[in-house]
C-alpha cells in the first residue's frame, strides 16, 4: 500500500500549468527528491500534493491527514518559547510528545527561550522539528535545509533516515546533496507544460490565450 | 481548536497592547463626541446610544487585519489549512479569540463611557446585553473581511471599506435596543432581530471566510 | 447547442459584436424618445413640471437593483462552473451599476427638494440606496485590489454573495429604522394606486431604453475586459517561455 500516489497530475502558477503529466508513488520508507530549474514549479507541486491548492488536472491519492508540509515561512511565533511553539503544534495535529523532536534537532539547551531569540538556522531547524510532532507519515519539504549549516544538514538527514525507517515517506525540493543516497531523484525538466490550448483552463491567463 | 485559542489568547496577552488599545481607541472616540456636539446633558444623551455603538463598531475594525495577517506572514496559515482541524473552525475560533481580546474588554468599558455621555442608568444593562450580543456577530464579519484581504499589501483600507457595510444590521438593531431601553420602551423585537442576525452570521460566515482563505493560499 | 457556449471567449466576442450595434442603437432610440416623450407629458397637478424626473429617476433605480443581481447571477455562474466570461461580466457591470445608483441618489435629491423641501432624508429607500453603492463602490475597490485575476474572481464572488445576503437585510433593517417619506412603488399594481397612463407608457420606454443601454454598456465592458485578458494572457505565456 504506497502513502501517496500522484497519477497524470497538472499544477499551475499564476493561471499557467508549469507541469504536467507527473506520475509517481511513494511507499512507506522511500524518499522522493524533485530537481528542476527555478520556476518550473517544484513549490507549486509540492503546496498541491499537501492539499493547499487543487490540482489542475490528474490526481492525488493518499489517506486523509497523511500530510506534514514545510515550506519556506516555518510558522513560528515570537512571542512563544520554543516549547509552546512546538507543543501548539503537536496539539492541534493530535502528535507526540516534544521532548524526543527537541533533542533530534539539538534545540534541548534552548527550549525556553522564545522564538524570536533564535538565528535563522535555529528557526529553521524548530521548523523542522515540529515535522515530527505532527506524528504524520509523509513529509512534504520545500527546500528544507535553507539556512542549515553543514552539521545541521548531517542532522536533518539523520532525521529523515529515522522517519523512513519508522515506516514514513519523504517528499522534497531541495538543490543540496542531503546525503541520502537510497533516496529516488525526479527531474520535472522532461514534465515542462507544453503552451496549447487546454481542455480545462488553469486560470485566466489560459482561458484567453 | 482549544489549542488554537488558547494559542491566540496568549500571543495577544504577550504581544501587549492587544487588549488596551482598542479601548482607548474608544476612550478617545467617547471623549471627542462632546467637544464637537457640545457638553449639555439634553445634546449628549440622546446621541449616547448611537456613539457608544458607532465607537464600539470602530473600535473593533482596528485589529481585524491582524486575525489572519500575522499567520499569513509567517506560515502558520499553510499548516494550519493541512491540519486535522477543519479550515472553518479554525475561522471560528480565531474570530472567538479576536472577540475575546477586543470584544469583551470594549464590553467591560462601554458603560463607564456611557456615564460621560450622560447614558441614563436604566439603559446600562440595556447596552450591556446589546453588546454582549452584537459583538461576535462583528468579529465573525471582520474575520470574513480579513480573510479576503489577508494576501494584499495594503489591506487594511479595503478591509474597512468591505466590513463597515455589513455592520449596517447590526448597528441598527443594536442601537435601538440601547435607546428604547433609555426609554424604557419594549426592547423584545430589536433583542430578537439583533441575536437572529448574530446567529445567522455565526453559522454561515466561517464557510464563506474558509472559502476566501483558500482561494488566498492557492 | 447549449447556452454555455457563449462561455467561449471567441465565442461570445463573436456574437456580442453581431448584437452590439443593434442593441446600441435600440438603446438610443428608447432612451431619447422615452425622455422626449416623457418631456411633453402635461404638469402635474400637484407636484408640477418636477415629475418628469421620474422619467430618469425610476429607471435609474430599477436598473441599480437589476444590475446587483444581474451581478450576483454571473458571480455564481462563475462559482459553480467556471466560466472565465462570466465573471468579466460581472466585473464589467459593477461601475454601470454604481453609476446608475448614483443617478437615482442625485435626480432623488432633485426632486426632493421641491416636493419634500430637503435634498436629502434618512427614509428607508434613501437610505437602502446609499448602502447600495458601498457595496458597489466595496466590491469595484476589491477587483482593483487583486493582481492575480483568477483570485479576484473568486474573492469578489464570494463577497458579492455575502453582499447581496447583507444588501436585503440592511434593506428590512433600515424599514425597520425608519419609516419614511418616499412613495410607495411607482408601479404597483394595486388600482388606484397606479400613475395615470400619460406618464406610464414614456416611462416604460425609458425603461426599456436603460435596460438596452446597460446591455450595450455591459458588451462594450465585457469586450473590453476579454481582450485586456487575452494581452495579459500573451504577455504571461511570453514570461514564461
Amino acid at each position: 500500500m504506497s502513502l501517496l500516489a500522484v497519477h497524470d497530475l497538472a499544477v499551475s502558477r499564476g493561471g499557467l500549468r508549469t507541469v504536467e503529466g507527473v506520475s509517481f508513488t511513494l511507499r512507506g520508507g522511500e524518499a522522493l527528491i524533485l530537481r528542476g530549474p527555478n520556476g518550473i514549479g517544484k513549490t507549486t507541486l509540492l503546496r498541491t500534493v499537501a492539499g493547499l491548492q487543487p490540482p489542475t488536472e490528474g490526481g492525488v491519492e493518499m489517506a486523509e491527514d497523511a500530510v506534514a508540509y514545510a515550506a519556506h515561512a516555518d510558522g513560528l511565533k515570537a512571542a512563544l518559547t520554543v516549547t509552546e511553539n512546538l507543543r501548539f503544534w503537536s496539539a492541534v495535529f493530535g502528535g507526540g510528545p516534544v521532548g524526543p523532536a527537541l533533542a533530534a534537532m539539538d534545540l534541548a539547551a534552548l527550549a525556553d527561550r522564545p522564538a524570536a531569540a533564535l538565528s535563522a538556522g535555529q528557526k529553521r531547524r524548530l521548523g523542522l522539528a515540529r515535522l515530527m510532532v505532527t506524528g504524520r507519515p509523509l513529509w512534504v519539504l520545500d527546500e528544507p535545509t535553507v539556512s542549515l549549516d553543514a552539521d545541521s544538514v548531517a542532522r536533518f538527514a539523520s532525521v529523515v533516515r529515522a522517519h523512513l525507517a519508522g515506516g514514513g515517506a519523504a517528499l522534497m525540493a531541495t538543490h543540496i546533496d542531503l546525503g541520502l543516497d537510497e533516496a529516488r531523484v525526479l527531474d520535472l525538466t522532461p514534465y515542462r507544460a507544453r503552451p496549447g490550448r487546454a481542455v480545462r483552463p488553469a486560470g485566466f491567463n489560459e482561458a484567453f490565450a | 481548536m482549544i489549542a488554537l485559542l488558547k494559542r491566540d489568547l496568549a500571543l495577544a496577552v504577550r504581544a501587549g497592547g492587544g487588549f488596551g488599545l482598542g479601548v482607548a481607541f474608544f476612550l478617545i472616540l467617547c471623549a471627542l463626541v462632546p467637544f464637537g456636539v457640545g457638553p449639555e446633558t439634553s445634546a449628549l444623551r440622546p446621541i449616547a446610544p448611537g456613539i457608544l455603538w458607532v465607537g464600539a463598531l470602530l473600535s473593533c475594525l482596528l485589529s481585524l487585519d491582524r486575525i489572519f495577517a500575522l499567520d499569513h506572514e509567517d506560515g502558520s496559515l499553510d499548516l494550519l489549512a493541512t491540519a486535522p482541524i477543519p479550515l472553518e473552525g479554525a475561522v471560528a475560533v480565531k474570530a472567538l479569540a479576536h472577540w475575546v481580546t477586543t470584544g469583551l474588554p470594549l464590553i467591560a468599558a462601554a458603560p463607564l463611557f456611557g456615564i460621560l455621555l450622560h447614558l441614563p442608568g436604566q439603559a446600562v444593562p440595556w447596552l450591556i446585553a446589546s453588546l454582549l450580543i452584537g459583538t461576535p456577530a462583528l468579529s465573525m464579519l471582520g474575520a470574513f473581511g480579513a480573510a479576503i484581504t489577508v494576501g494584499l499589501r495594503r489591506g487594511g483600507l479595503l478591509l474597512s471599506l468591505l466590513v463597515l457595510p455589513l455592520y449596517i444590521p447590526t448597528l441598527i438593531f443594536g442601537t435601538e435596543i440601547v435607546r428604547r431601553g433609555m426609554e424604557q420602551g419594549s426592547t423584545a423585537t430589536p433583542l430578537l432581530f439583533l441575536a437572529g442576525i448574530t446567529a445567522g452570521v455565526l453559522a454561515l460566515v466561517p464557510f464563506a471566510a474558509a472559502a476566501a482563505l483558500r482561494v488566498n493560499l492557492r | 447547442m447549449s447556452i454555455w457556449e457563449y462561455a467561449n471567449p471567441v465565442k461570445f466576442m463573436r456574437t456580442s459584436g453581431a448584437i452590439l450595434p443593434w442593441a446600441a442603437g435600440a438603446a438610443a432610440i428608447c432612451t431619447t424618445g422615452g425622455l422626449l416623450w416623457g418631456f411633453l407629458t402635461p404638469e402635474d397637478y400637484k407636484q408640477g413640471s418636477t415629475v418628469k424626473i421620474v422619467f430618469l429617476h425610476v429607471p435609474a433605480a430599477m436598473m441599480a437593483i437589476n444590475i446587483w443581481v444581474m451581478m450576483l447571477a454571473a458571480s455564481l455562474i462563475w462559482l459553480i462552473r467556471r466560466h472565465h466570461v462570466s465573471a468579466l461580466a460581472a466585473k464589467a457591470a459593477a461601475p454601470v451599476g454604481a453609476v446608475m445608483t448614483l443617478i437615482a441618489l442625485a435626480t432623488g435629491a432633485v426632486w426632493g427638494q421641491p416636493m419634500w423641501g430637503t435634498w436629502w432624508e434618512w427614509d428607508p429607500r434613501l437610505t437602502s440606496f446609499l448602502i447600495l453603492l458601498l457595496f458597489y463602490i466595496g466590491y469595484m475597490a476589491l477587483w482593483s485590489a487583486i493582481d492575480d485575476p483568477d483570485s479576484a474572481a473568486d474573492l469578489t464572488g464570494v463577497l458579492c454573495l455575502v453582499g447581496s445576503v447583507f444588501a436585503i437585510l440592511s434593506r428590512y433593517a433600515v424599514l425597520f429604522w425608519n419609516q419614511g417619506l418616499h412613495q410607495g412603488a411607482s408601479l404597483s399594481v394595486a388600482p388606484g394606486e397606479r400613475m395615470s397612463a400619460v406618464y406610464r407608457y414614456p416611462l416604460y420606454l425609458t425603461m426599456l431604453g436603460f435596460f438596452l443601454l446597460f446591455l450595450t454598456l455591459l458588451l462594450i465592458r465585457t469586450r473590453t475586459e476579454i481582450r485586456r485578458r487575452r494581452l495579459a494572457a500573451l504577455q504571461a505565456r511570453e514570461m514564461r517561455a
